[in-house]
């Protein structure tokens, strides 16, 4: 039972630890959220390395889509994706109402941006998906709603280096992966 | 008993190839390349009913007068190519299917190591004697 506890704890003093050491200026222009999320690329493809060994070759997308949401979100986050929705044309949307890495940061507005750092550092997925297509998957970026439970709604959405990414990578067509979670477990 | 033994990256680079050192080497090079055809052609969806087991394992691709070449793939896309002598007894099925489990086993430690960059050529000294071992001819 403590090894989640421990996975949790060890990712948030990472991303504390990453913005604690940035130098003049690179908070604000992003390079903090860089270092976060190759690390978690990194990450995602040596696991995602391990994964694959033993089972069968995938045929198509939506295989690997499968196999992100089931299995490897399974292993890692101990539950499965609860929504995978898909326009047919490469754009894939995954929903995850509890977060694991996010459950534990108090609704409201207050924490809002600090979730996207913490989101950041789940580049693992990116590595996980970087791993398995060819050159067809983006992550795009990530919508965080945060909503109180009862009464008001409030919802925001932080959409974090879409525009950067889409600079980036425009040139490649295909799937980009809109990642939205759920802020709240008082869902 | 293997002759030659490469691994190749998703863009088609080598990552680690190494030969006997009795032989010409550009020869065996220039094999595996021409196998990478071979390969794509077999894990591309046209050749659906040939190979339609969901298998990692590629079988033969093809022979030649003195070697054959066998073939497996990664569902990261990373290729291994192995030549083999013809003239040696003729290594049944189930054992190259356990040198490439092997190999592959051990690319995973690669990949895992922290110190090393995806895409690089592969410098481990574990991997090396895992190789070597596998290319070690029985007299």
């Amino acid at each position: 039972m403590a090894d989640e506890a421990l996975f949790l704890l060890l990712h948030n003093e990472m991303v504390s630890g990453v913005y604690k050491s940035a130098e003049q200026g690179e908070v604000e222009n992003g390079r903090c959220i860089t270092k976060l999320e190759n690390m978690g690329f990194r990450v995602g493809q040596g696991l995602i390395e391990r994964f694959t060994k033993d089972t069968a070759r995938f045929k198509d997308e939506l295989d690997i889509m499968k196999f992100i949401c089931k299995d490897f979100w399974t292993t890692v986050f101990k539950k499965q994706i609860d929504n995978l929705r898909t326009n047919h044309q490469g754009i894939y949307v995954l929903q995850d109402n509890k977060f694991r890495l996010l459950t534990q940061l108090s609704a409201g507005k207050q924490y809002l941006e600090h979730a996207s750092k913490i989101k950041a550092g789940q580049g693992i997925t990116t590595g996980n998906t970087g791993g398995l297509q060819e050159s067809k998957v983006d992550f795009l970026g990530l919508l965080v709603a945060g909503s109180s439970a009862g009464e008001r709604k409030v919802t925001s959405s932080l959409l974090t280096a879409e525009e950067v990414l889409m600079g980036r990578w425009g040139m490649w067509k295909v799937a980009k992966i809109i990642y939205s979670f759920k802020g709240s477990s008082l869902n | 008993m293997a002759v030659c033994i490469a691994v190749i990256a998703k863009e088609n680079y080598p990552l680690y190839i190494r030969s006997t050192p009795s032989e010409n080497e550009l020869k065996f090079h220039y094999m595996v390349h021409t196998s990478l055809d071979v390969v794509d052609e077999k894990i591309s969806a046209m050749g659906k009913a040939l190979v339609d087991q969901r298998e990692l394992y590629l079988g033969l691709l093809y022979p030649t007068e003195d070697y054959k070449v066998y073939g497996y793939v990664t569902n990261s896309k990373v290729k291994f190519v192995m030549v083999v002598d013809s003239s040696n007894t003729a290594l049944r099925d189930n054992e190259i299917r356990s040198m490439f489990r092997k190999l592959h086993n051990s690319y995973t430690d690669v990949m895992c190591n922290p110190f090393y960059n995806p895409g690089d050529r592969i410098q481990s000294r574990a991997f090396d004697n895992m190789v070597t071992s596998m290319m070690i001819q029985v007299c």
